[in-house]
Protein backbone atom coordinates (compact mmCIF):
# COMPACT_ATOMS: atom_id res chain seq x y z
CA UNK A 1 0.00 0.00 0.00
CA UNK A 2 1.72 3.70 -0.75
CA UNK A 3 2.42 6.02 1.97
CA UNK A 4 -0.77 8.64 2.34
CA UNK A 5 0.65 11.54 3.51
CA UNK A 6 -1.94 13.67 5.00
CA UNK A 7 -1.72 17.27 5.41
CA UNK A 8 -3.78 18.27 8.51
CA UNK A 9 -4.28 21.77 9.04
CA UNK A 10 -5.18 22.79 12.84
CA UNK A 11 -7.61 25.66 13.05
CA UNK A 12 -8.06 27.89 15.92
CA UNK A 13 -11.75 28.84 16.16
CA UNK A 14 -14.44 26.54 14.89
CA UNK A 15 -15.21 30.29 12.40
CA UNK A 16 -11.58 29.81 10.64
CA UNK A 17 -12.04 26.39 9.92
CA UNK A 18 -15.45 27.19 8.38
CA UNK A 19 -13.54 30.29 6.53
CA UNK A 20 -11.07 27.58 4.92
CA UNK A 21 -13.83 24.72 4.05
CA UNK A 22 -15.93 27.82 2.31
CA UNK A 23 -12.81 28.82 0.57
CA UNK A 24 -11.62 25.08 -0.42
CA UNK A 25 -15.31 25.03 -2.25
CA UNK A 26 -14.49 28.14 -4.01
CA UNK A 27 -18.04 29.85 -3.20
CA UNK A 28 -18.95 33.19 -1.82
CA UNK A 29 -19.79 33.02 1.39
CA UNK A 30 -23.79 33.95 0.84
CA UNK A 31 -24.12 31.68 -1.41
CA UNK A 32 -22.20 28.36 0.57
CA UNK A 33 -24.49 25.30 1.02
CA UNK A 34 -24.87 25.42 5.25
CA UNK A 35 -25.91 21.22 5.36
CA UNK A 36 -22.65 20.47 3.13
CA UNK A 37 -20.65 22.69 5.00
CA UNK A 38 -22.07 21.19 8.63
CA UNK A 39 -21.80 17.83 7.08
CA UNK A 40 -17.40 18.91 6.28
CA UNK A 41 -17.52 20.55 9.38
CA UNK A 42 -18.28 17.52 11.35
CA UNK A 43 -15.93 14.91 9.46
CA UNK A 44 -12.95 17.19 10.25
CA UNK A 45 -13.95 16.86 14.08
CA UNK A 46 -14.36 13.31 13.58
CA UNK A 47 -10.66 13.08 12.07
CA UNK A 48 -9.77 15.24 15.14
CA UNK A 49 -10.96 13.06 17.44
CA UNK A 50 -9.37 10.04 15.22
CA UNK A 51 -5.66 12.10 16.03
CA UNK A 52 -6.44 12.09 19.24
CA UNK A 53 -6.18 16.44 19.15
CA UNK A 54 -7.91 17.86 21.97
CA UNK A 55 -11.36 19.43 20.60
CA UNK A 56 -11.85 22.97 22.29
CA UNK A 57 -15.52 23.16 23.38
CA UNK A 58 -16.13 26.30 20.88
CA UNK A 59 -15.90 23.14 18.16
CA UNK A 60 -18.75 21.09 19.31
CA UNK A 61 -20.61 23.99 19.90
CA UNK A 62 -20.40 25.21 16.62
CA UNK A 63 -21.19 21.34 15.46
CA UNK A 64 -24.50 21.61 17.41
CA UNK A 65 -25.73 25.30 15.71
CA UNK A 66 -24.70 23.29 12.14
CA UNK A 67 -26.70 20.35 12.96
CA UNK A 68 -29.55 22.38 14.01
CA UNK A 69 -29.58 24.46 11.29
CA UNK A 70 -29.65 21.73 9.05
CA UNK A 71 -32.37 20.34 11.20
CA UNK A 72 -34.35 23.26 10.46
CA UNK A 73 -34.24 22.98 6.67
CA UNK A 74 -35.63 19.50 6.75
CA UNK A 75 -38.75 20.46 8.12
CA UNK A 76 -41.22 22.83 5.62
CA UNK A 77 -41.68 26.17 7.50
CA UNK A 78 -45.16 25.78 8.99
CA UNK A 79 -44.47 22.10 10.36
CA UNK A 80 -41.22 23.95 12.43
CA UNK A 81 -41.51 24.27 16.09
CA UNK A 82 -40.29 27.42 17.83
CA UNK A 83 -37.56 26.77 19.98
CA UNK A 84 -38.47 28.76 23.23
CA UNK A 85 -35.88 31.88 23.23
CA UNK A 86 -35.81 32.30 20.11
CA UNK A 87 -37.34 35.13 18.50
CA UNK A 88 -39.71 35.11 15.37
CA UNK A 89 -38.09 35.20 12.63
CA UNK A 90 -34.37 35.09 13.56
CA UNK A 91 -32.44 32.86 11.24
CA UNK A 92 -29.58 31.09 12.53
CA UNK A 93 -28.70 30.18 9.25
CA UNK A 94 -28.59 34.10 8.77
CA UNK A 95 -26.69 34.59 11.93
CA UNK A 96 -23.85 32.51 11.15
CA UNK A 97 -23.41 33.49 7.94
CA UNK A 98 -23.45 37.15 9.37
CA UNK A 99 -20.59 36.48 11.87
CA UNK A 100 -18.57 34.32 9.02
CA UNK A 101 -18.46 37.60 7.02
CA UNK A 102 -17.85 39.55 9.73
CA UNK A 103 -15.02 37.50 11.07
CA UNK A 104 -13.60 37.27 7.29
CA UNK A 105 -13.30 41.17 7.41
CA UNK A 106 -11.50 41.36 10.18
CA UNK A 107 -9.14 38.37 8.83
CA UNK A 108 -8.29 40.81 6.11
CA UNK A 109 -7.65 43.72 8.05
CA UNK A 110 -5.57 42.06 9.89
CA UNK A 111 -3.60 40.51 6.71
CA UNK A 112 -3.07 44.33 6.20
CA UNK A 113 -2.41 45.35 9.69
CA UNK A 114 0.87 42.60 9.52
CA UNK A 115 1.66 44.20 5.80
CA UNK A 116 2.16 47.39 7.73
CA UNK A 117 4.30 45.40 10.83
CA UNK A 118 6.09 44.53 8.30
CA UNK A 119 7.22 47.74 6.59
CA UNK A 120 7.41 49.49 10.02
CA UNK A 121 10.35 46.95 10.59
CA UNK A 122 11.94 47.98 7.90
CA UNK A 123 11.91 52.00 8.03
CA UNK A 124 14.85 53.17 10.32
CA UNK A 125 13.78 56.81 11.71
CA UNK A 126 16.90 59.82 12.20
CA UNK A 127 18.57 58.32 15.49
CA UNK A 128 18.70 60.81 17.45
CA UNK A 129 21.64 62.65 19.40
CA UNK A 130 21.40 61.09 22.81
CA UNK A 131 20.43 64.21 24.92
CA UNK A 132 23.57 64.78 28.10
CA UNK A 133 21.98 64.23 31.09
CA UNK A 134 20.89 60.39 30.63
CA UNK A 135 24.07 59.79 32.45
CA UNK A 136 22.99 60.56 35.44
CA UNK A 137 19.66 58.27 35.18
CA UNK A 138 22.33 54.94 34.65
CA UNK A 139 22.55 55.03 38.34
CA UNK A 140 21.37 52.31 39.68
CA UNK A 141 18.83 51.92 42.22
CA UNK A 142 18.39 49.55 44.61
CA UNK A 143 14.47 47.93 44.90
CA UNK A 144 12.86 49.01 48.34
CA UNK A 145 11.98 46.85 50.68
CA UNK A 146 8.92 46.01 52.25
CA UNK A 147 9.74 48.04 55.20
CA UNK A 148 10.62 50.89 53.11
CA UNK A 149 7.28 51.34 51.65
CA UNK A 150 5.24 50.69 55.83
CA UNK A 151 7.70 53.62 56.54
CA UNK A 152 6.87 55.50 54.02
CA UNK A 153 3.22 55.69 54.28
CA UNK A 154 3.18 55.67 57.84
CA UNK A 155 5.08 58.98 57.15
CA UNK A 156 1.90 59.88 55.06
CA UNK A 157 -0.27 59.07 57.30
CA UNK A 158 0.96 61.01 59.93
CA UNK A 159 0.14 64.00 58.09
CA UNK A 160 -3.56 62.87 59.20
CA UNK A 161 -3.35 62.06 62.31
CA UNK A 162 -1.97 65.75 62.86
CA UNK A 163 -4.64 67.53 61.66
CA UNK A 164 -6.93 69.07 63.69
CA UNK A 165 -8.96 71.04 61.84
CA UNK A 166 -12.91 69.84 61.93
CA UNK A 167 -14.61 68.33 58.81
CA UNK A 168 -16.89 66.92 57.64
CA UNK A 169 -16.42 63.45 57.79
CA UNK A 170 -17.91 62.04 54.46
CA UNK A 171 -17.76 58.69 53.12
CA UNK A 172 -15.04 58.75 50.31
CA UNK A 173 -15.97 55.97 47.74
CA UNK A 174 -12.71 54.90 46.84
CA UNK A 175 -12.11 51.55 45.40
CA UNK A 176 -8.59 49.99 45.01
CA UNK A 177 -9.35 48.90 41.49
CA UNK A 178 -9.82 53.07 40.58
CA UNK A 179 -6.84 53.67 42.53
CA UNK A 180 -4.86 51.19 40.55
CA UNK A 181 -6.30 52.97 37.14
CA UNK A 182 -5.60 56.55 38.38
CA UNK A 183 -1.85 55.66 39.71
CA UNK A 184 -1.37 54.14 36.18
CA UNK A 185 -2.46 56.76 34.45
CA UNK A 186 -0.50 59.79 36.27
CA UNK A 187 2.91 56.44 35.61
CA UNK A 188 2.07 56.94 31.79
CA UNK A 189 1.42 60.05 31.84
CA UNK A 190 4.84 61.14 33.62
CA UNK A 191 7.40 58.21 33.36
CA UNK A 192 8.21 58.60 36.86
CA UNK A 193 6.49 59.37 40.30
CA UNK A 194 8.11 60.00 43.83
CA UNK A 195 5.95 58.39 46.78
CA UNK A 196 4.78 61.52 48.00
CA UNK A 197 4.26 62.58 44.65
CA UNK A 198 1.28 59.65 44.48
CA UNK A 199 -0.45 60.73 48.08
CA UNK A 200 -0.06 64.17 47.10
CA UNK A 201 -3.84 65.09 46.98
CA UNK A 202 -5.26 62.43 49.18
CA UNK A 203 -7.70 63.69 51.13
CA UNK A 204 -8.44 61.35 54.18
CA UNK A 205 -6.61 58.24 55.43
CA UNK A 206 -8.84 55.83 53.82
CA UNK A 207 -7.91 57.03 50.68
CA UNK A 208 -3.97 56.81 51.42
CA UNK A 209 -4.77 53.46 52.53
CA UNK A 210 -6.40 52.41 48.99
CA UNK A 211 -4.16 54.30 47.65
CA UNK A 212 -1.10 52.31 49.02
CA UNK A 213 -3.25 49.24 48.56
CA UNK A 214 -3.15 49.86 44.72
CA UNK A 215 0.62 50.42 44.94
CA UNK A 216 1.11 46.76 46.40
CA UNK A 217 -1.16 45.22 44.28
CA UNK A 218 0.68 46.57 41.12
CA UNK A 219 3.98 46.21 42.57
CA UNK A 220 2.67 42.15 43.05
CA UNK A 221 1.71 42.21 39.42
CA UNK A 222 4.89 43.34 38.53
CA UNK A 223 3.30 46.18 36.69
CA UNK A 224 5.66 48.78 38.97
CA UNK A 225 8.78 49.31 40.69
CA UNK A 226 9.94 51.06 43.28
CA UNK A 227 13.49 52.25 44.05
CA UNK A 228 15.37 54.26 46.42
CA UNK A 229 18.39 56.05 45.79
CA UNK A 230 19.59 55.79 49.52
CA UNK A 231 18.46 54.48 52.69
CA UNK A 232 15.56 56.71 53.81
CA UNK A 233 15.58 59.01 50.56
CA UNK A 234 12.68 59.71 48.73
CA UNK A 235 11.09 56.49 46.79
CA UNK A 236 10.67 56.43 43.13
CA UNK A 237 7.71 54.64 41.17
CA UNK A 238 8.52 53.67 37.77
CA UNK A 239 6.33 51.24 35.37
CA UNK A 240 8.12 48.12 35.10
CA UNK A 241 10.08 46.94 31.68
CA UNK A 242 9.86 43.64 31.73
CA UNK A 243 6.18 42.52 32.40
CA UNK A 244 5.98 39.23 33.43
CA UNK A 245 2.96 36.91 31.88
CA UNK A 246 0.36 37.66 34.63
CA UNK A 247 1.21 37.24 38.63
CA UNK A 248 3.32 35.20 39.65
CA UNK A 249 2.27 32.78 42.43
CA UNK A 250 2.95 33.91 45.85
CA UNK A 251 6.40 31.84 47.01
CA UNK A 252 4.25 31.00 50.21
CA UNK A 253 1.77 28.82 48.24
CA UNK A 254 4.93 26.61 46.97
CA UNK A 255 6.19 25.33 50.41
CA UNK A 256 2.51 23.99 52.09
CA UNK A 257 2.26 21.92 48.88
CA UNK A 258 5.81 20.05 49.09
CA UNK A 259 5.07 19.56 52.66
CA UNK A 260 1.36 18.12 52.17
CA UNK A 261 2.78 14.63 50.67
CA UNK A 262 5.31 14.53 53.18
CA UNK A 263 2.79 14.76 56.10
CA UNK A 264 0.38 12.67 54.61
CA UNK A 265 2.47 9.77 54.23
CA UNK A 266 3.72 9.83 57.82
CA UNK A 267 0.21 9.42 59.60
CA UNK A 268 -0.36 6.13 57.90
CA UNK A 269 2.65 4.82 58.90
CA UNK A 270 2.61 5.56 62.21
CA UNK A 271 -1.00 4.31 63.07
CA UNK A 272 -1.59 0.85 61.28
CA UNK A 273 -4.25 0.70 63.77
CA UNK A 274 -5.90 3.59 62.12
CA UNK A 275 -5.62 2.02 58.83
CA UNK A 276 -6.55 -1.65 59.99
CA UNK A 277 -9.75 0.01 61.14
CA UNK A 278 -10.12 1.58 58.15
CA UNK A 279 -9.64 -1.31 56.65
CA UNK A 280 -12.51 -3.27 58.83
CA UNK A 281 -14.87 -0.91 57.96
CA UNK A 282 -14.76 -1.31 54.53
CA UNK A 283 -13.42 -4.73 53.32
CA UNK A 284 -13.25 -4.45 49.87
CA UNK A 285 -10.86 -1.47 50.07
CA UNK A 286 -8.31 -3.33 52.25
CA UNK A 287 -6.21 -4.89 49.59
CA UNK A 288 -6.60 -2.07 47.80
CA UNK A 289 -5.22 0.43 50.35
CA UNK A 290 -2.63 -1.64 51.86
CA UNK A 291 0.15 -1.50 49.23
CA UNK A 292 -0.43 1.99 49.31
CA UNK A 293 0.75 2.31 52.35
CA UNK B 1 12.16 81.83 3.22
CA UNK B 2 9.68 78.77 2.29
CA UNK B 3 8.25 77.48 5.29
CA UNK B 4 8.63 74.23 4.14
CA UNK B 5 12.08 74.35 4.40
CA UNK B 6 12.63 76.05 7.74
CA UNK B 7 10.28 72.83 8.77
CA UNK B 8 12.61 70.84 6.75
CA UNK B 9 15.51 72.02 9.13
CA UNK B 10 13.77 71.36 12.41
CA UNK B 11 12.66 68.36 11.89
CA UNK B 12 15.92 66.46 10.19
CA UNK B 13 17.94 67.98 13.81
CA UNK B 14 15.17 67.16 15.87
CA UNK B 15 16.23 64.42 18.73
CA UNK B 16 12.35 62.59 18.49
CA UNK B 17 9.34 63.34 16.59
CA UNK B 18 7.50 66.33 16.52
CA UNK B 19 4.06 67.03 16.88
CA UNK B 20 2.53 69.83 15.07
CA UNK B 21 1.69 71.84 18.02
CA UNK B 22 5.82 70.90 19.45
CA UNK B 23 7.13 72.56 16.28
CA UNK B 24 4.61 75.92 16.17
CA UNK B 25 6.17 76.34 19.84
CA UNK B 26 9.88 76.05 18.27
CA UNK B 27 8.87 78.39 15.87
CA UNK B 28 7.42 80.94 18.64
CA UNK B 29 10.63 80.91 20.59
CA UNK B 30 12.71 81.23 17.74
CA UNK B 31 10.37 84.20 17.28
CA UNK B 32 11.05 85.15 21.28
CA UNK B 33 15.09 85.23 20.26
CA UNK B 34 16.67 88.74 20.84
CA UNK B 35 18.44 88.31 17.17
CA UNK B 36 15.23 87.52 15.75
CA UNK B 37 14.51 89.31 12.12
CA UNK B 38 11.41 89.90 10.70
CA UNK B 39 11.43 86.37 8.66
CA UNK B 40 11.70 84.53 11.73
CA UNK B 41 9.02 86.87 13.64
CA UNK B 42 6.99 86.73 11.31
CA UNK B 43 6.19 82.91 11.83
CA UNK B 44 5.45 83.07 15.54
CA UNK B 45 1.58 83.15 14.98
CA UNK B 46 1.46 81.10 12.53
CA UNK B 47 -1.53 78.99 11.96
CA UNK B 48 -1.15 74.64 12.65
CA UNK B 49 -3.43 74.26 9.22
CA UNK B 50 -0.04 76.13 7.47
CA UNK B 51 2.34 73.91 9.28
CA UNK B 52 0.54 71.08 8.54
CA UNK B 53 -0.10 71.91 4.61
CA UNK B 54 3.25 72.77 4.41
CA UNK B 55 4.85 69.48 5.78
CA UNK B 56 2.22 68.05 3.65
CA UNK B 57 3.74 70.02 0.66
CA UNK B 58 7.04 68.29 1.48
CA UNK B 59 5.82 64.70 1.85
CA UNK B 60 4.54 65.28 -2.23
CA UNK B 61 7.93 67.20 -3.33
CA UNK B 62 10.08 64.23 -1.54
CA UNK B 63 8.17 61.31 -3.45
CA UNK B 64 8.34 63.03 -6.57
CA UNK B 65 12.25 63.17 -5.98
CA UNK B 66 12.20 59.35 -4.98
CA UNK B 67 14.42 60.40 -1.76
CA UNK B 68 15.30 57.64 -0.01
CA UNK B 69 14.11 59.07 3.17
CA UNK B 70 10.83 60.85 3.80
CA UNK B 71 8.79 62.43 6.38
CA UNK B 72 6.04 60.30 8.35
CA UNK B 73 3.51 61.12 10.57
CA UNK B 74 3.05 58.22 13.45
CA UNK B 75 0.49 58.61 15.89
CA UNK B 76 0.36 62.46 15.33
CA UNK B 77 4.12 63.05 15.32
CA UNK B 78 6.66 63.87 12.68
CA UNK B 79 9.88 62.32 12.08
CA UNK B 80 11.96 61.59 8.76
CA UNK B 81 12.10 57.97 8.35
CA UNK B 82 14.15 55.52 5.56
CA UNK B 83 12.13 53.86 2.94
CA UNK B 84 11.38 49.76 3.50
CA UNK B 85 13.06 48.98 -0.13
CA UNK B 86 16.91 50.23 1.69
CA UNK B 87 16.11 48.00 4.90
CA UNK B 88 19.08 45.42 3.70
CA UNK B 89 21.65 48.36 3.97
CA UNK B 90 19.94 49.95 7.18
CA UNK B 91 20.08 46.32 8.90
CA UNK B 92 23.77 46.14 7.83
CA UNK B 93 24.95 49.82 9.38
CA UNK B 94 22.70 49.88 11.99
CA UNK B 95 22.37 46.30 13.50
CA UNK B 96 19.08 44.66 13.18
CA UNK B 97 16.55 46.43 15.55
CA UNK B 98 15.59 44.50 18.71
CA UNK B 99 12.21 44.18 17.84
CA UNK B 100 9.52 42.53 19.28
CA UNK B 101 8.17 39.23 17.60
CA UNK B 102 6.27 39.75 15.05
CA UNK B 103 2.62 39.16 16.32
CA UNK B 104 0.92 35.87 14.99
CA UNK B 105 -2.68 35.59 13.11
CA UNK B 106 -5.09 35.43 15.87
CA UNK B 107 -3.29 38.64 18.11
CA UNK B 108 -3.55 40.39 14.77
CA UNK B 109 -7.29 39.47 14.43
CA UNK B 110 -8.18 40.30 18.27
CA UNK B 111 -5.81 43.28 17.58
CA UNK B 112 -8.22 44.37 14.03
CA UNK B 113 -11.23 43.69 15.76
CA UNK B 114 -10.41 46.09 18.81
CA UNK B 115 -8.61 48.79 16.77
CA UNK B 116 -11.77 49.35 14.55
CA UNK B 117 -14.14 48.57 17.25
CA UNK B 118 -13.16 50.11 20.15
CA UNK B 119 -14.44 50.69 22.51
CA UNK B 120 -15.15 47.07 22.63
CA UNK B 121 -15.85 44.72 25.39
CA UNK B 122 -13.92 41.12 25.40
CA UNK B 123 -17.09 39.43 25.45
CA UNK B 124 -17.52 41.22 22.30
CA UNK B 125 -14.33 40.61 20.70
CA UNK B 126 -15.20 36.61 21.71
CA UNK B 127 -18.19 37.51 19.71
CA UNK B 128 -16.82 38.21 16.35
CA UNK B 129 -13.90 36.15 16.89
CA UNK B 130 -15.56 32.73 18.25
CA UNK B 131 -12.83 32.01 20.25
CA UNK B 132 -12.26 32.62 23.25
CA UNK B 133 -9.31 35.92 23.42
CA UNK B 134 -7.76 35.53 27.56
CA UNK B 135 -4.57 34.53 25.59
CA UNK B 136 -4.16 37.08 23.02
CA UNK B 137 -5.81 39.91 25.21
CA UNK B 138 -2.89 39.40 27.43
CA UNK B 139 -0.58 39.38 25.01
CA UNK B 140 -2.03 42.64 23.33
CA UNK B 141 -1.72 44.10 26.52
CA UNK B 142 1.45 43.40 27.79
CA UNK B 143 2.89 44.47 24.56
CA UNK B 144 1.15 47.93 25.02
CA UNK B 145 -0.92 48.16 22.19
CA UNK B 146 -4.38 47.61 23.82
CA UNK B 147 -5.44 49.04 26.82
CA UNK B 148 -8.38 49.18 29.13
CA UNK B 149 -10.33 52.51 28.55
CA UNK B 150 -13.44 52.64 30.59
CA UNK B 151 -16.41 50.38 31.08
CA UNK B 152 -19.49 49.60 29.63
CA UNK B 153 -22.85 51.07 30.25
CA UNK B 154 -24.47 47.65 30.66
CA UNK B 155 -25.26 45.04 33.27
CA UNK B 156 -21.89 43.61 34.73
CA UNK B 157 -20.05 47.31 33.77
CA UNK B 158 -17.59 44.74 31.78
CA UNK B 159 -14.12 46.60 30.71
CA UNK B 160 -14.28 48.25 27.07
CA UNK B 161 -10.67 48.14 25.48
CA UNK B 162 -9.08 50.35 22.85
CA UNK B 163 -5.79 50.94 21.09
CA UNK B 164 -2.88 52.55 22.49
CA UNK B 165 -0.89 55.32 21.54
CA UNK B 166 1.99 52.54 21.22
CA UNK B 167 -0.45 50.56 18.35
CA UNK B 168 -0.66 53.26 15.48
CA UNK B 169 3.84 54.30 16.41
CA UNK B 170 3.71 49.82 16.09
CA UNK B 171 2.22 50.02 12.71
CA UNK B 172 3.16 53.51 11.50
CA UNK B 173 0.31 54.98 11.42
CA UNK B 174 -0.68 58.77 11.68
CA UNK B 175 -4.33 58.33 13.38
CA UNK B 176 -7.23 55.82 13.99
CA UNK B 177 -8.49 57.07 10.87
CA UNK B 178 -5.71 56.18 8.73
CA UNK B 179 -6.40 52.39 9.35
CA UNK B 180 -7.16 50.48 6.34
CA UNK B 181 -10.49 50.28 5.27
CA UNK B 182 -11.82 52.13 8.44
CA UNK B 183 -15.60 53.01 7.23
CA UNK B 184 -16.43 49.55 6.36
CA UNK B 185 -14.85 48.10 9.05
CA UNK B 186 -16.40 50.09 11.56
CA UNK B 187 -19.97 49.48 10.63
CA UNK B 188 -21.66 46.15 11.92
CA UNK B 189 -22.46 43.52 9.31
CA UNK B 190 -26.06 43.53 9.32
CA UNK B 191 -27.46 43.88 5.62
CA UNK B 192 -28.71 40.56 4.28
CA UNK B 193 -27.82 39.90 0.43
CA UNK B 194 -30.31 40.64 -1.86
CA UNK B 195 -30.84 37.37 -3.41
CA UNK B 196 -31.73 34.28 -0.91
CA UNK B 197 -29.39 31.82 0.00
CA UNK B 198 -29.36 28.99 -2.54
CA UNK B 199 -31.56 26.11 -2.95
CA UNK B 200 -30.52 22.62 -3.15
CA UNK B 201 -33.25 20.38 -3.51
CA UNK B 202 -33.82 18.96 0.07
CA UNK B 203 -30.62 21.16 1.21
CA UNK B 204 -30.45 25.00 2.34
CA UNK B 205 -33.84 26.66 1.33
CA UNK B 206 -34.34 30.24 2.00
CA UNK B 207 -35.03 31.59 4.88
CA UNK B 208 -38.21 31.25 6.29
CA UNK B 209 -38.82 35.42 6.79
CA UNK B 210 -36.86 38.20 6.05
CA UNK B 211 -34.67 39.28 8.65
CA UNK B 212 -34.78 43.36 7.48
CA UNK B 213 -37.93 44.44 5.32
CA UNK B 214 -38.77 42.18 3.27
CA UNK B 215 -42.27 40.75 3.57
CA UNK B 216 -44.69 39.34 0.82
CA UNK B 217 -42.07 38.34 -1.34
CA UNK B 218 -39.97 36.47 0.90
CA UNK B 219 -42.47 34.26 1.73
CA UNK B 220 -43.70 33.50 -2.29
CA UNK B 221 -40.14 33.09 -2.95
CA UNK B 222 -39.55 30.37 0.01
CA UNK B 223 -42.96 28.44 -0.87
CA UNK B 224 -41.65 27.13 -4.14
CA UNK B 225 -38.14 26.61 -2.91
CA UNK B 226 -40.95 24.48 -0.32
CA UNK B 227 -41.65 22.01 -2.86
CA UNK B 228 -38.19 20.44 -4.17
CA UNK B 229 -37.48 19.97 -0.32
CA UNK B 230 -40.41 17.79 0.73
CA UNK B 231 -39.32 15.72 -2.64
CA UNK B 232 -35.89 15.07 -1.54
CA UNK B 233 -35.42 14.58 2.08
CA UNK B 234 -31.40 14.13 2.86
Amino acid sequence: MAEYKVKFEVFEGPLDLLLYLIKKEEVDIYEVNLTKLAKQFIEYIDTMRLLDLEIAGEFLVMASTLMYIKSRELLPVEQQVQVEGEEEGEDPRWELIRQLVEYKKFKDAAAQLQVLEVARENTFPRLPIKPEFEAERAAVKPEVSIFDLLNAVNTVLQRFTKRDDLRDIFDDKWTVSEKIEQVMKALTERGRLTFSELFAQAASRSEVVCTFLALLELIRMKQLVCLQAEPFAEIEVTRSQTVSLGSSPLPDAAAPAETVPATGLEPAADNPSGETAAATADETSAPASAPQS
Amino acid sequence: MDLKFILESILFSAQKPLSVKEIRDVLGNAAEQDDADATVKGLKKIKEADVTAALEQLIQEHEDAKRSYRLACVAGAWQFVTQPEFSPWLKALVGVKARPPRLSQPALETLAIIAYRQPITRAEVEQIRGVNVDGTMQTLTERGLVEAIGRAEVVGRPMTYGTSALFLEYFGLRALEDLPAADELRKIVVEKPPAPLTADPGLATAPPEGLKSDDGSQKAEEQKAEQPSEEAPT
